[in-house]
């Protein structure tokens, strides 16, 4: 057994220092020990998109990462996107009106890559959208909802079509 | 599932990397990215009682030199899909890297990585042969450059030596007259190819006939494949006609003995090396036309 080592994660803004085996991965972290009900274990190989978080801005697998490979590096799941006061964050309230979950269990996953690809994006045709969401499985809603909830979204945030476009 | 337990170390440079690799020899494991490594740890397919993280040791943004792409070996899929150089430079390799995986596999995955896995249907596997990129690779004694053609040896094994780390790959730009095609066959986007084909087609001076043309496929053999240039030089000095092309790529489909598995059967593997070099090497042919017409 290995020892484990005191590691300091950056998580939604705030710090938390655990003592992790080098093994621990950071979906278990999260949903372990912080708690945070957001992240799910999925397939655990990368595929489906529930463990989906944010590295310093970027999607990646929280099920393919280990913990002591983000040490001090900013980690957003869900709930950093909202509100202090827990107010919901655009892409939610548009995925809430237009029906775009059933179960809810892939709907984090979704709003974090949808949220990345709009950022850096502004104004994604739909081909973009459906494209950035390849990796993310929903076996309720049939996509067509998340599409249109993510261009709801998008049409708001920059009715202009978007400055870098 | 959960990996076996390891130590972890991380690398800040190559010769960190290497140095530790001397250290601790075949027990030690390099990740990178970690999206095909990550999945075997946890399935405990591959038990490394230390994992060498060489992340730290960074990367610089892709560069060309002379006649080469300059790419470290950290550079991320999504760097190779979406900068500018990249694209301008070396197209095939951003065509080949949007059917990778994810938005989420392609941030962290990176071609000094994918090249040192080694998968027999790696997209960036088949790129690299066919553009006849090399790998600059790092030992405890020196580095040596690798041609990508003398690396891969079988299912997930390359002639790297177990103290050795790729630092970068040099792959040769766009020439003029020169175009590209990639195709690929999948059940569902993003999943591994079942077969993927790139083909590289040069035009003589007068951009009417072809001057070389090379060929390489994925998922048909025990690691990605050049196909056989004897097979291919019928196409020389021709226009890449319908005929000449559906005769050679029958003759390729003929010379590969793929595996039938879950995803196809080899019977079906052979049909698609056939359709899909027709349908690359096609496309290399067209594009290597509009570009002698850009220029």
């Amino acid at each position: 057994m290995t020892a484990k080592r005191l590691v300091t994660l950056r998580v939604n803004g705030r710090e938390h220092a655990l003592w992790l085996s080098p093994s621990d991965l950071l979906v278990d972290v999260l949903h372990d020990e912080l708690g945070l009900s957001d992240v799910r274990y999925g397939c655990g190989e990368g595929v489906c998109g529930t463990c989906t978080v944010l590295l310093d801005g970027e999607p990646i697998n929280a099920c393919l990462t280990f913990a002591v490979q983000v040490e001090r590096r900013e980690i957003t799941t869900l709930l950093g996107l909202m509100g202090e006061d827990g107010s919901m964050h655009g892409l939610q309230e548009c995925f809430l009106r237009l029906g775009a979950l059933q179960c809810g269990f892939c709907t984090p996953g979704m709003i974090l890559t949808a949220h990345d690809l709009v950022e850096r994006v502004g104004r994604p045709s739909r081909d973009e959208i459906r494209y950035a969401l390849i990796g993310n499985l929903c076996r309720c809603t049939g996509y067509t909802k998340i599409l249109d909830a993510v261009e709801e979204y998008c049409a708001q945030a920059a009715p202009d079509g978007g400055a870098a476009r | 599932m959960v990996a076996a337990s390891f130590e972890y170390v991380s690398a800040a440079s190559y010769d960190e990397a290497v140095q530790r690799l001397v250290e601790h020899g075949e027990d030690a494991k390099v990740v990178a990215g970690g999206q095909s490594l990550v999945p075997m740890l946890n399935l405990r397919i591959v038990r490394p009682s230390v994992l060498i993280d060489i992340n730290p040791a960074g990367s610089r943004p892709p560069e060309v030199e002379g006649s080469l792409l300059r790419l470290g070996a950290l550079t991320r899929h999504r760097t190779l899909l979406e900068d500018p150089v990249v694209r301008q430079h070396c197209p095939l390799l951003a065509e080949a890297v949007r059917h990778v995986g994810n938005v989420r596999v392609r941030n962290r995955g990176t071609i000094g990585g994918s090249l040192a896995h080694a998968d027999p249907t790696s997209e960036i596997g088949a790129s690299a042969l066919v553009l006849d990129a090399d790998a600059v690779v790092r030992g405890p004694a020196s580095s040596r450059t690798v041609a990508v053609r003398d690396l891969f040896v079988s299912y997930l094994t390359t002639t790297l030596e177990a103290t050795e780390v790729v630092t970068d790959i040099l792959v040769p730009v766009l020439a003029k007259g020169q175009g590209w095609g990639f195709r690929e066959m999948v059940r569902r986007s993003s999943d591994l190819a079942i077969v993927a084909v790139a083909a590289r087609v040069d035009l003589d001076d007068a951009a009417e006939v072809v001057r070389s043309v090379q060929v390489s496929l994925a998922g048909v053999s025990d690691r990605v494949v050049l196909a056989d240039p004897a097979l291919l030089a019928g196409l020389i000095g021709t226009s890449a006609d319908e005929a000449s092309l559906a005769r050679i790529a029958a003759e390729v489909a003929d010379a590969v003995s793929p595996e039938s598995d879950v995803h196809a059967s080899a019977a079906y593997r052979r049909r698609l090396v056939d359709v899909l070099t027709r349908r690359a090497v096609r496309d290399a042919f067209d594009r290597a036309r509009g570009v002698e017409k850009a220029a």
